[in-house]
């Protein structure tokens, strides 16, 4: 069995990796595509099996006929970002309230305070979806990046502080109070003394709300039409046309490059054992 | 340590009052409408008691994906511990190219769930798609997975598999990297084999880990929505609809938005009390202390 075991051990990372990068390899190669070697059925290799064309990639950055996908970027990057940075702040800040001082209100203790934040992960959006179309209705803020910005807040925020509070209950608490001593008031002591140590932490929150902003769907579908319009939103509506399978190729692999660079970063902070204090 | 109250409030405050504004107000909202009539044709805020959930009582599509959405979320979140605990053990210590294939198993947890959807739709197509195609090559029959009931649950459970495994992966990765060393160690002078070892020094050791991932992969897979929506429109029939997609059909699409209300409330409650449950017997079932 011992001998046996790293055959058995390779086999399983290579079916599991072609399984993993196979949507992948088919996304890429259909993204060099035209409408014969899709419609010839099933082909897999450029060159042997089909002659390869840009047209997909072209029609994406603003080829005749094709897609804005440029526009769509930048909101997602403007919304992702803003509702990220928001996130954090308040997060971090509410995370180190909740991890030093004791608050009580009533029955309501810290605990208490904590689980109220990530339970707030459990609500689907569509049931919060409808409200928030009335809300922004009468702000305003309909169909506007700022209005986006809010409602994502909603869904990153639970995120930030889940990770934020296990990193600062894992910080001494002697820095903060070497910190005091040398006459920081709480708020200062947190931003000159804790902040600078919280890297690993705020990277990992930071990654969650990437992902999660970034990839966000729902509510940039029912809250957003004409004037902003989001990556995945933009890319799904060229689903429900009927798909130039290379244009949507090319336009998805184009949406999901940021966030698979992030990958190989988390991977780094994997292995520097950075990840697992900030984590659970 | 005594902290002036103005600073405590002034960490806490802003955070929770802004996620109570963002969330409370649609809360109370989804709560009144629901006792309305309000639809598409006349959108007003009358009183209806219970009218609502009377319906929803004999609304069969709704229970039907409630129970669709417990096997399905039940059984994508076993098979993604199982995969995620398997691969992590596998890659965790000595394996050859261990950065690439941790990179690699990371990935699909970056990528927009929508847009991979709509990959996954070519990737299941009955006759471009490359996933017939290959079972023909092994001489097998073409599957209609995407307008047949039994294959359209695969293909979905598929696509959240592939989709999620990496988080599963993530955190168990980061559990065993931050194991002690000491448990392992004396476990190989006592001699035991890697069964052996895995069974009582390993598994015990990661079940908070375990407990908090499910659960966390838990509440996440109970609002499966947009992926149907993508891949199947909870086709076909309703052989993949789920209670999030179904409360979309109904809300959003034909605008009921009073009998939408009921339904929201509704799937919000009982999925609050099953993951309780559900949280309270695995932490009991693996010797956790509590720990929401």
């Amino acid at each position: 069995m011992p001998r046996l075991y790293p055959a058995f051990k390779y086999t399983v990372i290579a079916l599991w990796a072609c399984f993993v990068a196979g949507p992948f390899m088919w996304a890429a190669t259909t993204s060099f595509k035209d409408a014969n070697a899709v419609q010839g059925g099933a082909t897999y290799l450029p060159w042997l099996q089909y002659e390869p064309t840009a047209t997909g990639w072209r029609n994406i950055f603003g080829g005749s006929g094709g897609v804005d996908v440029l526009g769509p970027f930048l909101n997602s990057a403007l919304v992702t970002v803003a509702a990220s940075a928001i996130s954090l702040v308040l997060g971090s800040l509410a995370a180190y309230g909740l991890s030093r001082f004791r608050y009580r209100a009533g029955f309501v203790k810290n605990s208490d305070i904590v689980f109220f934040f990530v339970s707030q992960r459990i609500m689907p959006p569509v049931v919060l979806v409808v409200p928030f179309f009335y809300l922004l209705q009468v702000a305003g803020l309909l169909d506007t990046v700022p209005g986006l910005v809010i409602v994502t807040v909603a869904l990153l925020l639970p995120i930030a502080v889940w990770v934020m509070v296990d990193f600062f209950n894992g910080i001494p608490r002697e820095i903060d109070e070497m910190a005091m001593l040398d006459g920081c008031n709480p708020l200062t002591a947190f931003t000159r003394a804790i902040l600078p140590n919280s890297l690993p932490g705020l990277t990992v929150a930071a990654m969650f709300c990437a992902v999660f902003g970034w990839n966000d769907f729902f509510f940039a579908f029912r809250l957003t039409f004409t004037e902003i319009q989001t990556l995945p939103q933009a890319i799904v509506a060229l689903n429900s046309s009927i798909p130039p399978w290379w244009t949507l190729s090319a336009a998805a692999l184009f949406g999901i490059s940021p966030l698979v660079l992030l990958a190989i970063w988390v991977e780094r902070y994997l292995s520097k054992g950075n990840l697992s204090g900030a984590i659970r | 340590m005594d902290i002036p109250r103005r600073y405590k409030s002034m960490f806490v405050l802003p955070g929770l009052i802004t996620l109570v504004l963002i969330i409370i107000f649609p809360l109370l909202f989804t709560i009144r409408v629901s006792f309305s009539s309000w639809n598409v044709s006349s959108p007003q805020m009358d009183f209806v008691g219970v009218a609502n959930y009377v319906t929803m009582l004999s609304d069969g599509r709704f229970w039907a994906g409630t129970l669709r959405l417990v096997l399905l979320a039940g059984g994508t979140v076993l098979i993604q511990y199982v995969l995620g605990f398997g691969l992590a053990l596998l890659v965790w210590r000595n394996v050859l190219g261990r950065r690439l294939w941790r990179v690699l198993f990371l990935v699909p947890m970056m990528t927009t769930p929508v847009v991979m959807a709509a990959i996954w739709q070519t990737i299941f197509h009955e006759s471009l798609g490359p996933v017939n195609d290959l079972l023909g090559r092994l001489g097998l029959e073409p599957v209609r997975w995407l307008t047949e009931a039994g294959p359209a649950v695969v293909a979905l459970m598929t696509v959240e598999v592939w989709q999620w495994t990496p988080f599963m992966f993530l955190l168990m990765l980061a559990g065993l990297l931050s194991l002690p060393k000491e448990p392992f160690m004396a476990a190989a002078i006592d001699g035991a084999g890697a069964w052996r070892t895995f069974r009582e020094v390993t598994f015990p050791l990661m079940a908070p880990v375990s407990v908090s991932a499910v659960i966390i992969r838990l509440i996440e897979a109970s609002k499966l929505s947009d992926t149907v929506y993508v891949l199947t429109s909870g086709g076909p029939g309703s052989a993949t609809e789920s209670p999030g997609y179904y409360l979309y059909i109904r809300a959003l699409k034909e605008q009921q938005t009073g009998y939408g209300g009921s339904l929201s409330l509704t799937y919000l409650i009982l999925m609050i009390v099953t993951l309780t449950v559900v949280a309270a017997l695995l932490a009991r079932a693996l010797k956790v202390k509590g720990d929401s």
